[in-house]
């Protein structure tokens, strides 16, 4: 196929611990270390695999968000995407505005398939993929732990609650990532060099012309309840015997 | 006053436990009505079960050949059609749900919510962000059809009812033919089900290897347990993806869970937050699990689990 689209978002790294603000009116985001949400960096290398073994001749990496995503769609580059596009706004959007966005960008490129991750690991929506299938009319195929493609079909693995569901789609089709699709490449300097000859293409989010104001409201934000720590036993028998007191073991 | 829909889950022949729980929820919100819908089951348990859940008021079934096996692609535009008539729209929280209710709300122009874990208000719900590390309030404004997952680990599943009346229903909603199923693979066992049982009984990377599983089924055999694992063990390949338990495999809320050579990621502890009574078993005094487990044990799983399965004989 001619080209792959990967969406990317921008979020707030896999090994930062979040605290919700005292006032309970959002989360603390500032000065935190942010990265590419790691679901669409398994998309990512997903797609680049398929253009190395020659099913694709372009991977085209799209972010939506502010100026500072073009981080991540540096990396994106550095890992070997062949150009970007940043859709710019400072809003944050509601998976379906986002859907909405990448529709349009869908419309405009053509892609023969739109990879990105299953989820975000900020908002844990697990929506966009499937609404942006929905609107482009075209298959999806989510959770996807292995993707083959043959001529105008792709043969997906999706990682469901009972077992191991194998699909198959047209393309174009939309495919959301699983964790163990593939183990992203680790970025090598040389790259980043070369990756700053790589365009990034601004596109200003109201020139798209889609509808991408919020419908939910967002009351506020809450610390989850933690579950305090119990007790340490030093046997096998303690344990047994705390276990039947409880009810729980015959 | 408003109309509920649920979309049923089913394998064809059995009414998923999941279903409960959404009729939980829908019973949280002040409603007129709850229904649920049961699309191409091939038998007919599916929609009596469904029929039997307390606080249900009427089961729609639709039998279409292309609704067997389920794919979100062609029951949505079906689903969609059906949602006209209700101010809600529920599903469970499920591969299954979580894969085909966003292209329902894509398709009906609304925004979605996703793992609804309580119902503050009849349009107002919270759920988990970032893992479970924070909850957010949500309010769906007036004149918005309501469209949620709801996470089954926060809901009690209701128990059997009065009995509601069953309805066949038409759809003309033109299906799609772009996506097809393949198969399934399924490591079925004779053990219970991992998202349904009273007990749980998981491993961690601690376990070694796929053979070394063999102690803990053997230890679940003996008290009727589940079995589970942490991503590393799966990601490991010491068991298949169905036995995951954490933010990205199953959410579960057991009595008692028994957490073996797993040291705790949030990611997995996200999973298990809502189970009754944790027990960890670690060789690693300052695993993170055993800052949330009930009881914990110091010591080698190789050692204790024989030993606990031999003193319950």
């Amino acid at each position: 196929m001619q080209k792959i689209i990967v969406c990317l978002k921008r979020v707030v790294d896999y090994n930062v611990r979040i605290r919700v603000k005292p006032d309970g009116s959002g989360v603390v985001t500032e000065g935190l270390k942010m990265s590419i949400n790691p679901f669409d960096e398994i998309a990512l290398e997903e797609a680049l695999r398929l253009r190395e073994k020659g099913q694709a001749q372009e991977v085209v990496a799209v972010s939506i968000g502010p100026e500072d995503a073009q981080q991540q769609l540096r990396t994106a580059l550095a890992m070997g995407a062949d150009r970007a596009i940043l859709v710019q706004t400072s809003a944050e959007l509601e998976p379906l505005a986002a859907a909405r966005i990448l529709h349009q960008i869908v419309i405009r490129e053509q892609p023969g398939l739109v990879l990105l991750g299953k989820q975000a690991i900020d908002d844990d929506c697990n929506q966009t993929g499937q609404m942006l299938a929905a609107l482009w009319d075209r298959p999806q195929a989510t959770f996807a732990s292995k993707l083959e493609l043959n001529g105008t079909v792709a043969t997906v693995t999706r990682e469901v609650d009972a077992g191991l569901e194998v699909i198959e789609v047209d393309l174009p089709a939309v495919v959301t990532s699983d964790l163990r699709l593939n183990e992203p490449r680790y970025v090598k300097l040389p790259d980043i060099m070369k990756a700053k000859k790589k365009t990034i293409d601004v596109v200003a989010i109201d020139s798209l012309g889609v509808d991408v104001a919020p419908v939910l409201r967002v009351t506020r934000y809450d610390t989850p309840p933690v579950r305090s720590k119990g007790g340490m036993v030093k046997t096998v028998d303690e344990l047994v015997t705390a276990l039947r007191d409880r009810g729980l073991l015959a | 006053m408003s109309r509920i829909l649920i979309i049923g889950e089913h394998d064809g022949r059995q009414l998923n436990q999941s279903t409960a729980r959404c009729v939980a929820c829908a019973a949280a919100i002040n409603s007129a009505s709850i229904e649920i819908v049961v699309l191409g089951a091939s038998s007919n348990d599916v929609a009596s079960a469904a029929a039997a859940l307390a606080g249900v008021t009427g089961v729609l079934t639709v039998r279409t050949a292309a609704d067997s096996p389920a794919l979100a692609a062609v029951l949505a535009p079906q689903i969609a059609a059906l949602a006209a008539g209700y101010d809600y729209v529920l599903a469970p929280s499920t591969t299954f749900g979580k894969d085909l209710l966003p292209r329902v709300a894509a398709l009906l122009g609304v925004p979605q919510l996703s793992d609804v874990m309580s119902v503050l208000g009849p349009r107002t719900f919270q759920r988990p962000i970032y893992a479970g590390n924070a909850l957010v309030t949500i309010e769906v404004p007036t004149g918005i059809k309501v469209v949620a997952t709801v996470r089954g680990a926060s809901f009690k599943p209701v128990g059997t009812g009065a009995g509601a009346p069953i309805r066949p229903v038409e759809l003309s909603a033109p299906l799609p033919t772009h996506t097809r199923f393949v198969e399934l693979r399924s490591g079925k066992t004779d053990r219970p089900d991992l998202q349904t049982a009273r007990l749980v009984v998981s491993g961690g990377r601690g376990v070694g290897s796929a053979e070394n599983f063999a102690l803990l089924y053997k230890l679940a055999e003996r008290i009727g347990a589940a079995v589970g694992a942490s991503r590393a063990a799966v990601d490991a390949g010491f068991v298949p993806n169905d036995m995951q338990v954490g933010q990205t495999g199953k959410i579960i809320a057991p009595e008692l869970y028994m957490a073996f050579g797993i040291s705790g990621a949030i990611q997995h502890l996200t999973g298990i937050k809502d189970a009754g009574t944790i027990v960890a078993v670690n060789k690693d005094g300052e695993a993170p699990i055993f800052e949330i487990a009930d009881i914990g044990l110091v010591g080698d799983l190789f050692e204790i689990v024989p030993e606990i399965e031999k003193r319950l004989r």
